[in-house]
């Protein structure tokens, strides 16, 4: 995997192996925050920035402090560590400089440090023997294909609204997985379906 | 709290009402991610489980020290600590199911399951309740994972193996076509829609009646 091409890794990231719809990573934002374009495009922003700045971190923790010492075995531990300092770090800065986005986006960046997505973008880049640049590549190719997903699932849900869906679907969480069964569909396929 | 709650009751607690997967929609990655098959959703659930019990019952145990403002932090390292352990262990004893259950293994960390007990459940209530309610949580997320796995395996390769073993086998005795999308994404996602479709039909039927 070592030896793959950045544009391969980027191409991976956003849509062959799509964090939300062919991984399962990070679920939970996918259906909850997505009941309209606005808040579901706040919380794709911040999984972007925190995506990319944990990779970046994380790697030099890894090869730097964990496999010298020998302790490659602490990862779990050291990388939810960093993630959560991260986001810490990140609504402090956002809430000094930033307080219309923080007022927006305040209340998902805490939901980011137990986001599946970013901690298992940081894990598979340990798995997969990435170099420094193809890590940072990959965390923000996982971010774009995070934020591609959410907003069409929230344009899609956004505007069909005045459907009639039957009761024991609803609009909530049942909903969304309709949706997201059709989107997975597309991704997984396309490429597939169309030999490059 | 008073002590007149039944264990039975507080059991049975985290299979029906407090499902994590119907009725708090919690910890849905791993769900649909690992349920290719009912051998991987038993090893998934069999580790949260033990992961669950773990952080609930240190967590209880250390509920008057642990400051308030740093208490996710220290609920994060927690369970992080018992995560470590399922990895190594399984590493070790199971390497197959590791090899298939692969980053999801770590990812207990973050999983919703198990810090929303630890901070719903086991900072506010005695060591003995918390394992109870780690082990029904633990045993809601394992049924359900049997569920998906079951209805995905069998529809998506005609059979169910457990351990080794050919449980059920269609293609041979009824001679019928796999379709091989069950155990792949949109599969997972279809099965997961009609599952709480139904669940959602039968909470309806019952507010009707209750009316």
């Amino acid at each position: 995997m070592a030896d793959a091409s950045l544009f391969a890794i980027f191409m991976d990231g956003v849509f062959l192996k799509n964090f939300l719809v062919v991984q399962f990573l990070g679920l939970c934002s996918f259906v909850g925050v997505t009941k309209d374009v606005k808040s579901a495009s706040g919380m794709s922003g911040a999984v972007i920035f925190v995506i990319t700045l944990s990779s970046f971190v994380s790697y030099l923790l890894y090869t730097f402090i964990l496999v010298p010492l020998r302790l490659e075995y602490l990862n779990t531990i050291a990388f939810i560590i960093v993630i959560a300092a991260l986001v810490q770090l990140v609504e402090f800065i956002v809430r000094k400089h930033m307080p219309p986005l923080y007022r927006s986006l305040g209340i998902y960046l805490p939901l980011i440090s137990t986001n599946c997505a970013v901690l298992g973008a940081v894990l598979l880049n340990v798995m997969n023997e990435y170099t420094f640049i193809q890590s940072i590549t990959f965390g923000i190719a996982a971010g774009v294909g995070y934020t591609v997903a959410m907003l069409i699932m929230s344009s899609i849900r956004e505007r069909s609204n005045v459907l009639y869906v039957p009761k024991a679907v609803g609009r909530g969480v049942t909903y969304a997985f309709f949706i997201a069964l059709i989107m997975s569909m597309s991704f997984a396929n396309y490429f597939k379906v169309i030999p490059l | 709290m008073g002590d007149n709650r039944s264990v039975a009751s507080e059991y049975m607690r985290g299979i029906t009402k407090d499902n994590p997967i119907f009725g708090l929609v919690l910890g849905l990655c791993p769900t649909l991610a690992v349920t290719t098959s009912v051998e991987n959703g038993i090893g998934m659930a069999a580790g949260t489980l033990f992961v669950l019990v773990g952080s609930n019952m240190l967590v209880s145990l250390l509920r008057k020290e642990i400051p308030d403002t740093v208490r996710i932090p220290i609920e994060l390292i927690v369970i992080a600590t018992f995560v470590s352990i399922v990895d190594m262990v399984m590493e070790a004893f199971t390497p197959g199911m590791y090899a298939s259950l692969g980053v999801y293994i770590p990812l207990i960390v973050v999983n919703c399951i198990v810090i929303g007990r630890a901070e719903a459940y086991a900072l506010k209530n005695g060591v003995f309740y918390s394992i109870i309610d780690a082990f029904g949580v633990g045993s809601g997320f394992l049924l359900v994972l049997m569920l998906l796995g079951g209805i995905r395996e069998l529809l998506g390769t005609g059979g169910i193996k457990l351990f080794g073993v050919q449980l059920i086998d269609f293609v041979s005795m009824l001679g019928y076509n796999p379709i091989g999308v069950m155990t792949l994404s949109p599969g997972a996602f279809l099965t997961i829609g009609v599952l709480m479709t139904m669940v959602n039909y039968r909470r309806i039927l019952k507010a009707m009646k209750g009316d």
